[in-house]
């Protein structure tokens, strides 16, 4: 009954279904809300967003103004001086970019701005890597952004339209992050059902209702703060981010109730009985884990993959109640958190999640995909073997495996 | 330049930079905010780097200005403008806003000839209408006087120190001017505080010129403790500085350059004062030799013989 209405829905509100790689999906998207202002600088592999973009203004099929800066840091700073003046913004970019914006990262969500920007991630230099991994999303999740990761094409123009929805919510003001993997998905090409613009633009209404620049009105925006403010502002982005948890979850509610679709900040797949939990994030990783939890599970093991989609606001509860019941969990990282005790971004966040709730269990930290490094089916089968095995033992690495690394571990 | 304004009676009344900020007594940056703004009036709306005035006069929960201002960081004024204007731009032909406001960059000179220069060359490469005012106090004194590359020859500063082998800056002052002209845009004039209606009336040239293109104003406003002279000095100060010939006043108009008074008729050099009384007057200069100030006067004879030069290709 609800897949023959989610199908009837799909009927109504898709218009077409054009075979697109995720950056141009990203453009779609952004050409599908009525952005006003675009501002960005190219870089491998997000530059084919902003030549999309480029054509579609120079087409006028987006009236838009497309600000051709010389810089990662002009495209975020002049993004932030479009979004206070009460423009709907875009701007994309990827590593080494995303590094040059750093600074404007932690000014654009503590001046509160709606501000949408995909990052196809990619390895951060030295050596200069082209190739995707998160390494560039990972640097920047203290910024205070929201942070979202999506695993196929469909997913990030789908995602990219409830970005817009999110940040302008008048209960949320923050910007977002649209990420997924450089070049497995940035450059490789789906089929994406675009909607009728009607659905989208009635999804993603204008708020002009919040602080801007208007002669009007006149308000200052960027103030300094002594040591008896700053704290307490500092502490609203901190629990606006928090807050925003609750709102996303509605967006993606009323996303799926209008678009047809079933996404939700964690993807369970085959994870209700589930013994072996991968965590995974992006989309190679994801589909490498869930086939293999098809393979497991013909071999009599419990397999299931934990896909986390919304990395900041981390989801917590979600992610303890899919793992609380599985014997053992591996989180794979496509990004390095050297120096730390265990090197894995995310393992991290997950273990905190499940200390906060008082869980352990056995849980390892994998590192795999850096730079782009083949990850392979086998490898990730292979994890459900090995965990299978720790479970029964109750022996387990407390130190990150480097998966596929040659000469093996010092 | 247009004469919108030809007495101090002329100015308007309204202040839209407020009382009690936070500036030291007899900041220069501050008197030409407070012209700046009177010039520009009510619709205009302020984006402004870090630097000494930024964090006088926006000291939460407090705020100096009653026009609608942005602050976003030190290195970046321009690219956040080229933001600001755009999306006026848009949201006007889209009838989302109905707004004539104009857009107008305050920035120092560390601001501008350093660390901003890359974004300030974007914004004027590609065009967009906004006036960006450089408040010139010729070093980096919201960080306790550093030199930049606006600071002069031989100033004193805490980077350029007076020490037994080196003495003060060792490069000379950048042409910012140049920089600017040489991005072709419609209208950049250099100001100074002491000249009050002067200033005013490049104001409300630069911000008519708008809808063509990016205009440029360079203000040279002296800085008490930066410079080290008492601080009732500083109108004084700032007039020996064009008097002298050291700061020109003029103006770049559609490919025309034209000289304002006093400094039209500063290519005579006896029409000058001579630069010792600038000099004297001001502690970063205090350990000049003579050699020094002969090596600062025929620089300055030195940059008049280039004016003069693009007077008579331009003028
Ligand atoms: C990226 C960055 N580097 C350094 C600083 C520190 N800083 C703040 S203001 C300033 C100097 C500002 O000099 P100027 O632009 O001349 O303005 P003034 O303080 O003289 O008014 C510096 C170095 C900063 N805020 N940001
Ligand atoms: S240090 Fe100079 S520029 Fe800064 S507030 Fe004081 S007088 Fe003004
Ligand atoms: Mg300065």
């Amino acid at each position: 009954m609800a897949i023959a209405k989610a199908l009837s829905v799909r009927e109504e509100v898709v218009k077409e279904r054009l075979g697109l790689t995720s950056n141009y999906a990203a453009a779609y998207a952004v050409k599908s809300v009525d952005v006003d202002v675009i501002a960005a600088y190219p870089i491998t592999p997000q530059t084919t967003i902003i030549e999309k973009l480029a054509e579609f203004v120079a087409n006028g099929e987006i009236d838009a103004e497309y600000i051709p800066v010389e810089s990662e840091h002009s495209a975020l700073s002049a993004v932030v001086g479009a979004a206070a003046t009460g423009a709907r913004v875009f701007t994309a970019t990827s590593a080494q970019g995303l590094e040059f914006m750093h600074e404007v990262l932690y000014i654009a969500s503590g001046l509160r701005l709606p501000i949408v920007m995909a990052v196809p991630g990619r390895a951060l230099s030295a050596p200069i890597s082209i190739h995707g991994d998160y390494q560039d999303i990972m640097s920047a999740r203290d910024s205070g952004w929201i942070v979202m990761i999506a695993s196929s094409a469909q997913e990030v123009y789908d995602s990219i339209i409830m970005a817009y929805r999110i940040a302008e919510d008048s209960r949320v003001l923050l910007p977002v992050m649209v990420s997924y993997d450089g070049f497995l998905m940035s450059h490789t090409t789906e089929p994406v059902e675009i909607y009728h613009e009607d659905y989208v633009r009635k999804f993603t209404p204008r708020n002009l209702n919040r602080h801007r620049l208007d002669p009007r009105k006149p308000i200052t925006i960027g103030v300094i703060a002594s040591p008896d403010w700053y704290y307490e502002i500092k502490y609203q982005v901190i629990n606006a981010l928090k807050e925003s948890k609750s709102m996303i979850k509605e967006v993606h509610d009323e996303f799926n109730k209008t678009f047809g679709t079933n996404y939700d900040i964690v993807e369970r797949y085959m994870i209700d009985d589930a013994d072996y939990v991968l965590i995974t994030y992006g989309g190679a990783s994801s589909g490498n884990a869930k086939e293999a939890a098809i393979r497991a599970r013909e071999k009599g093991l419990r397999a299931g993959v934990l896909r986390i989609r919304l990395f900041r606001p981390f989801p917590t509860d979600e992610v303890v109640n899919a793992i609380k019941d599985a014997k053992a969990v591996a989180v794979i990282d496509r990004a390095l958190s050297p120096g730390n005790t265990y090197e894995g971004p995310v393992f991290n966040d997950v273990v905190s999640a499940l200390y906060s709730r008082g869980i352990d269990k056995p849980i390892i930290s994998v590192i795999h995909g850096i730079s782009q490094r083949t990850m392979l089916v086998d490898d990730f089968y292979n994890l459900y073997k090995t965990l299978d095995e720790y479970a029964r033992t109750g022996e387990y690495p407390r130190k990150t495996i480097f998966m596929g690394l040659r000469g093996g571990e010092a | 330049m247009k004469m919108y304004f030809r007495t101090i009676k002329d100015l308007p009344l309204d202040e839209y930079y407020g009382p009690g900020q936070l500036t030291c007594a007899g900041c220069g940056p501050s008197i030409a905010v407070r012209w700046l703004l009177k010039a520009a009036g009510s619709d205009v709306i302020v984006v402004n780097a870090t630097g000494c005035i930024e964090v006088t006069t926006t000291s939460y929960p407090y705020t100096a200005w009653s026009v609608p201002y942005l602050h976003v960081a030190f290195e970046n004024s321009a690219a956040a403008a080229s933001g600001v204007e755009s999306a006026l731009k848009v949201l006007r032909r889209k009838g989302i806003l109905d707004t004539k406001a104009k857009v107008m960059v305050i920035a120092g000179d560390g601001g501008t000839y350093d660390i901003g220069l890359q974004a300030l060359s974007g914004m004027l490469e590609r065009g967009h209408g906004v006036l960006y005012v450089l408040y010139d106090n010729e070093a980096y004194m919201n960080t306790g006087i550093q030199r930049s590359g606006g600071t002069p020859h031989f100033a004193w500063t805490t980077t350029s120190p007076v020490g037994s082998k080196l003495r003060g800056k060792v490069q000379r002052k950048k042409d910012i001017m140049s920089i600017v002209i040489g991005h072709h845009i419609p209208y950049a004039a250099t100001a100074n505080i002491a000249y009050p209606i002067d200033l005013a009336n490049k104001v409300k040239t630069a911000l008519d010129y708008l809808d063509e293109g990016p205009a440029f104003i360079h203000v040279l406003a002296p800085c008490p403790p930066g410079w080290r002279y008492p601080e009732e000095m500083t109108v004084e100060i700032a007039r020996l500085a064009t008097e002298t010939g050291y700061f020109p006043l003029y103006e770049w108009d559609h490919g025309r350059i034209r000289f304002n008074p006093p400094s039209n008729a500063h290519f005579d050099k006896s029409r000058r004062k001579p630069i010792i009384e600038y000099l004297k007057r001001q502690g970063r200069f205090a350990h000049l030799t003579e050699e020094d100030i002969k090596e600062i006067e025929k620089e300055i004879d030195e940059y008049w013989d280039y004016l003069a030069r693009l007077a008579k290709a331009f003028g």
